[in-house]
């Protein structure tokens, strides 16, 4: 019994104990916010001068001061003076939003008189107050502001922040931004007189992996006297350099991918057109771009009519590009390539002719220069996979947009009514006829379909580059290459050949640059085409060789 | 033993108007030009400008690159897109020499040319050796382009590539090439080329009487291939050539490999261009990388379709014909030039398979024919 109440009497003191501690921590902390944020310690208007005039030396150090002990409306301040609305008048500051005046030190609206002068900062200012800005934003209720400001501030270390990123240590609850106000110390630290200091500031930033802090280490190196620091901040440079590697390898990959992606929706409507139908269609970059354009016209629509719903073009966009490079290639099969069947050179001239004829009424109808397709807002920006590594939605979206095209045209070709004429025409046209075949408007068809995916491969060219009359002129090269590599009339073909060419590519672009990669893959395919004059994938039997 | 074949009689080598016409041509080019232009005063209506003896110049170099197409598409049946690429060697092998002529008169006075001291070089690239000699300039006209066309052409055709696919592999080495020339490190002036020639052989290049000697020497070249090329394609070799475009499997089976006769007129045909580039580029004035561009290949087969193809004179028509269009139509409408050659593109090949020249024959023969049935 006894020993039951001396254990709860121990209880009871400890708790005390604990709470006593508690409360001192949580009544210093309070301290601290109110410190912070206690109106008593707000912009005087004997700062607010200093900030606004004099040598930028002085100001700077102001600046400095200012920020140790921030309120909101300091903030509001710094902003306004790096905005470049603030007016001062015999020493007094006024914060110009609108047209209309406030106070700085109050925040209430006053007249400005007409004779205040604005206040000038110069760039050294300027650097100065977006430092001091991102560190004001470190207390900021937003988590994602905070770790932008510690990112922020790391990019420009200088001891003047230290104390700053040392209170906002304190203050701050997240793990993961803790850790970046940790590794934002560090590199600051780095530089401390203490060799002590800088050593755990170099082993600690081996936790962090972005490419500036190897820069910062790799720029200390070169001034370190201490050897242990230096074996230190070498052994931090290995990690991070073995950490980024794969975010380089990775990034080269997606891009190759990307490149792929493209080039499979450039080289499936040539697949068809002279992959299953022998037509030499010069013409397919200019189909592409006509489909662009289509983009940019219903873009431009969109614009002006429908702005709320701008978000969504792309739902129009889509099926428009398809078809009117579907309607503008139906077109030219009737009126120009039906008559030229049989005779390959011919029509490599006659679709030729059509490219320029296109390319000048572009010209002349939307003006030579290049025109600008806007994004959707949800395809802008990307997401961060590595410190390295940003995946861009809209390639992502390519890429996808590739697969999804390609497996509706495979369904087509394979499974439906008209692929299976497709395929017919194109094995033995008498005996297609002879079965009921209508066909010449298969051909028109199947012409009209590959032209169509042209068109849809312009739709998505025009979300990544510039959209103007040469847009097609650039791929016609590349289109050509892929299909005759992979083998012709051979869906499967185009896509390796697409997939290996994209990679290929971009992993040569890396080591050698993006001219010399080029180069070196259009002289691969040459010697390739001498040695498998039929492609990757050879169609077997008889009909190989007519 | 074998019965030897008996090969009909020859053909002379043109009809007995033929070479009257031939004289005329060669009397009008070399002789008339050059009065009319030089001695014929300037305000006289019978006076020929610069401008049109530059541009009837330019066009003499094109028909040439016509002819040589026409050597190896209409009577070979090989669609070359790549000319341009040979023309363009030819051309820059001319322009090196040219630069080196500049001498020390460039913007940075330099023995270097003057894209050289920008990109800050101290000593010419191992390929610039021999530009400093017009003998050895005049090999390399020759020699770059036969061995480039040779060695292509050897691998291309002994692995029995044909057709589109040939077409389309020599278009892809030619914009290769174009993104090396496009390159500094290449040593070829990069995008810029050569330009702002001085000299030719020590005699400056700007005079009308040089300008005239060139004029004069591309006609002469171009009338001596001409002749060569009638000469060739009348010949058995010829005749093979012509069997091998309607049926190569045919040629083979009567024991012939078509490789070496292809890879003969191939080579020829490249050097012809060459030389055409060489000659283009003192009268010119400038060489780029854009002469290998992908355009510029599928217009000379344009020439020798518009003209008719595998006549020999058809596409020396034909050059004249565009060209003088082109330059016309972009005088007087610009914005219609592209509308023009694409539409041309277009009916010659749906309306005119056998060119300008098929059609007049074809025209004078039913004169005829209507004659002889109305007597």
């Amino acid at each position: 019994m006894a020993h039951k109440s001396k254990t709860s009497l121990i209880c009871m003191i400890q708790f005390k104990n604990y709470d006593i501690k508690f409360l001192l921590k949580y009544f210093l902390l309070l301290v601290i916010v109110c410190a912070t944020l206690k109106p008593s310690f707000a912009i005087t208007p004997e700062q607010a001068k200093a900030l606004s005039v004099g040598e930028t030396d002085a100001r700077i150090q102001v600046l400095q001061q200012i920020i140790q002990e921030p309120d909101e409306k300091t903030l509001v301040f710094l902003q306004a003076l790096s905005d470049d609305s603030v007016k001062i008048l015999d020493g007094r500051a006024f914060i110009v939003k609108n047209n209309l005046g406030i106070d700085p030190i109050t925040g209430d609206s006053v007249e400005v008189p007409a004779d205040a002068q604005d206040v000038v900062s110069n760039n050294r200012m300027r650097g100065e107050l977006d430092a001091a800005l991102s560190a004001l934003r470190l207390f900021s209720a937003d988590p994602k502001l905070r770790l932008a400001a510690v990112k922020d501030l790391q990019k420009d270390p200088d001891a003047g922040k230290l104390s700053v990123l040392e209170r906002a240590l304190k203050l701050e609850q997240v793990q993961k931004i803790r850790e970046q106000i940790e590794i934002a110390k560090s590199s600051i630290l780095l530089s401390s007189e203490d060799p002590g200091v800088r050593l755990t500031a170099a082993k600690k930033l081996a936790e962090s992996h972005s490419p500036d802090t190897q820069l910062l280490l790799n720029q200390r190196l070169d001034v370190e006297s201490d050897p242990q620091v230096k074996i230190a901040i070498q052994a931090s440079i290995k990690t991070i350099v073995s950490s980024l590697v794969w975010g380089e390898r990775l990034g080269a990959l997606f891009t190759g991918i990307s490149l792929s992606s493209i080039l499979l929706l450039v080289a499936l409507g040539l697949a068809i057109t002279y992959g299953l139908m022998g037509v030499i269609n010069m013409a397919h970059g200019e189909l592409m771009m006509v489909g662009a354009y289509a983009t940019y016209v219903i873009q431009t629509f969109f614009i002006h009519h429908l702005s709320s719903y701008f978000d969504y073009y792309l739902v129009v966009a889509v099926p428009a590009s398809f078809l009117v490079a579907a309607l503008v290639g139906a077109i030219l099969e009737r009126c120009v390539l039906q008559f030229l069947y049989g005779r390959p050179l011919e029509t490599l001239l006659a679709t030729w002719g059509i490219s320029l004829i296109l390319m000048q009424l572009v010209r002349t109808i939307f003006g030579a220069q290049n025109v600008a397709v806007e994004n959707p807002s949800w395809m802008s920006g990307g997401i961060q996979v590595l410190p390295n590594l940003t995946l861009p939605w809209n390639r992502m979206l390519i890429i996808v947009f590739a697969a999804c095209v390609l497996l509706a045209m495979a369904t087509l070709i394979s499974k439906t009514r008209l692929g299976l004429f497709v395929r017919g025409v194109t094995q033995n046209r008498p005996m297609a006829a002879c079965m009921g075949v209508n066909t010449a408007r298969i051909d028109t068809y199947a012409f009209a379909l590959g032209s169509g995916i042209a068109g849809l491969a312009g739709c998505a060219l025009s979300q990544i580059g510039n959209v103007g009359p040469d847009l097609g002129q650039g791929y016609i090269v590349d289109a050509f290459m892929v299909v005759v590599l992979g083998g012709v009339g051979q869906l499967a073909g185009t896509v390796y050949a697409a997939l290996g060419l994209g990679i290929i590519n971009k992993i040569l672009e890396g080591l050698t640059g993006a001219v010399l990669a080029k180069i070196a893959v259009l002289v691969f395919i040459v010697v390739f085409i001498q040695k498998r004059p039929q492609g990757l994938f050879a169609v077997k039997g008889r009909s190989a060789e007519t | 033993m074998q019965t030897p074949i008996v090969l009909p009689n020859s053909a002379p080598l043109l009809s007995r108007t033929g070479w009257t016409a031939f004289l005329v041509v060669t009397i009008v080019l070399t002789a008339c030009v050059p009065a009319l232009n030089l001695w014929v005063d300037p305000t006289s209506a019978f006076h020929m400008s610069d401008f049109l003896v530059a541009l009837i110049g330019k066009i003499m170099c094109y028909a040439i690159c016509a002819l040589a197409m026409d050597l190896i598409w209409g009577y070979t049946g090989i669609l070359s897109l790549g000319h341009g690429l040979f023309f363009a060697l030819g051309g820059y092998a001319m322009g090196m020499y040219l630069m080196r002529q500049i001498g020390l008169d460039g913007n940075y006075k330099s023995e270097l040319p003057d894209f050289m001291v920008f990109l800050d070089w101290k000593t010419l690239p191992w390929h610039w050796t021999f530009s400093g000699s017009f003998a050895a300039t005049l090999v390399l006209i020759v020699l770059v382009p036969a061995l480039v066309a040779f060695v292509f052409g050897f691998f291309a055709f002994r692995s029995r590539i044909k057709g589109v696919y040939f077409s389309i592999i020599t278009q892809a080495l030619t914009f290769a090439t174009m993104l090396l020339f496009f390159r500094n490190e290449t040593g070829f002036g990069g995008n810029n080329g050569f330009t702002d020639f001085k000299r030719i052989l020590d005699i400056p290049i700007a005079t009308q009487s040089t300008r005239m000697f060139l004029f004069v020497l591309t006609a002469v070249t171009l009338l001596g291939f001409y002749l060569l090329a009638k000469f060739l394609v009348q010949s058995k070799f010829g005749r093979l050539l012509q069997a091998i475009r309607d049926a190569e499997s045919r040629v083979m089976f009567c024991g012939y490999s078509p490789v070496p006769y292809k890879l003969a007129i191939w080579t020829l045909s490249a050097v012809m261009c060459a030389v055409a580039g060489a000659l283009y580029v003192p009268q010119v004035g400038i060489i780029n990388p854009s002469e290998m561009s992908p355009a510029n290949s599928i217009e000379i087969a344009i020439w020798a379709a518009v003209g008719g193809r595998g006549t020999l004179l058809g596409p020396i028509l034909g050059a004249f014909i565009v060209n003088g269009a082109k330059s016309w139509l972009t005088m007087t409408a610009p914005e219609f030039w592209l509308y023009f050659l694409g539409a041309l593109f277009i009916a010659v090949t749906l309306f005119l398979p056998s060119g300008v020249l098929g059609l007049i024959r074809k025209l004078t023969t039913q004169k005829s024919l209507d004659k002889g049935g109305a007597a």
